[in-house]
């Protein structure tokens, strides 16, 4: 990247990077984590921007995405992956390119009891269902991270999500 | 014993179609289509329909992906038709997927879903469908902007010019009577030689 990344323009540059290796569906239950690149996906017209009633959508949509040449990628919250894991059947077993950001919740500094549960699940579920785990703490680390997890996707076909931090996202204040 | 509420809303009339028949006589030549199909009997249906076709992904697992599948290829694909055909028990299973396709809008996709009442695979309980559920009602609320059912014979010749030359998105129930499914050899049942096939037979 060119320019310097900050605790602020992080999430831009994600998106430009998404859209430089050819994604072009954009994949989400909203939540705040992921707010900038959602608005960014909304205000593209040369992608399709699909909200979800639920994560396991995602994972059925970026592989009929692959199947009609396309690129996709699911962005949701930590919790949502408890919500995909039995469609992550399908990525597994049809060796669908995949690639999830999850904005973590119920971790660093978490104020909400409820999101522990889910939160400190991710890593063992994703990986239990086949998916490789790639962590990211500081915007130099997403930025990072992201890229890793583009060509280990769309050049090797590997199933790959990229946690981001509570550290790198902030905590929800309550 | 335990009873099922049967819902006074139902007010469709009994199914009188055999899906041996049904599901053919309406997809009629499926060359014209890139196709998803549902587990179980769906993908039955379209592998014995199109002796397992390229152009067909049939599932055997991951419950209630069809819909989206369908829905992510049709973005992909915008000049091809896509068709869904999938069960009452795997559309129920992610029936929000109805409200996620409805605001995408895609002219291209029509599902079918091949609405038998029972859970066929697993012992044949009744569904909610059978039960009075009505997902043509949940289409429309949804947002598709065509509903069509197919009760008999005489609602086939619809369905058909609808798959084809529809008024944009499209749902289509169709009404059969519980039973088998045509079971034509084997289908495959590895997802990545599905892919691969289908892949290589639409993009080369």
């Amino acid at each position: 990247m060119a320019e310097t990344v900050s605790r602020d323009n992080w999430p831009d540059a994600l998106y430009r990077l998404l859209r430089e290796s050819g994604v072009t569906q954009f994949a989400y239950v909203p939540d705040a984590g992921h707010k900038a690149l959602i608005d960014r996906s909304l205000a593209d017209p040369d992608v399709h921007s699909v909200p979800l009633t639920t994560e396991e959508e995602g994972v059925a949509l970026v592989a009929g995405a692959d199947l009609g040449g396309q690129r996709g990628v699911l962005l949701m919250q930590s919790s949502g992956v408890g919500n995909c894991i039995n469609m992550l059947s399908l990525t597994q077993g049809g060796r669908f390119p995949f690639l999830t950001l999850v904005s973590m919740r119920g971790e660093y500094g978490e104020g909400n009891p409820w999101q522990f549960a889910m939160g400190q699940a991710v890593e063992p579920v994703l990986k239990a269902m086949g998916v490789i785990v790639l962590r990211a703490g500081t915007p130099d680390d997403a930025i990072e991270a992201v890229t890793a997890g583009i060509t280990m996707a769309f050049q090797a076909g590997q199933q790959v999500a990229v946690l981001l931090s509570q550290r790198l996202i902030g905590a929800k204040k309550f | 014993m335990a009873k099922l509420n049967r819902l006074q809303t139902a007010s469709l009339p009994d199914p009188v179609l055999d899906r041996r028949q049904a599901v053919p006589a309406l997809i009629d030549n499926h060359g014209d289509f890139l196709m998803i199909a549902g587990l179980a009997g769906t993908a039955w249906d379209l592998s014995a329909l199109t002796h397992e076709s390229p152009s067909l992904f049939g599932l055997a697992g991951a419950m209630g992906a069809a819909p989206m599948m369908g829905l992510g290829l049709a973005l992909a694909q915008p000049k091809r038709r896509v068709l869904v055909a999938t069960g009452d028990g795997e559309l129920l299973m992610n029936v929000g997927a109805l409200a996620t396709i409805a605001l995408q809008n895609p002219p291209n996709l029509t599902i079918i879903c091949v609405d038998n009442g029972h859970y066929g695979e697993t012992g044949n309980q009744e569904s909610h469908t059978g039960l009075g559920v009505r997902l043509d009602v949940m289409a429309a609320g949804a947002g598709f902007p065509v509903v069509y059912v197919i009760n008999t014979e005489a609602d086939m010749a619809e369905g058909r010019r609808l798959l084809r030359e529809g008024g944009g998105l499209t749902f289509i129930l169709l009404r059969v009577k519980e039973g088998p499914t045509a079971r034509l050899g084997k289908k495959n049942l590895f997802p990545h030689i599905e892919r691969d096939r289908f892949r290589t037979a639409l993009l080369g």
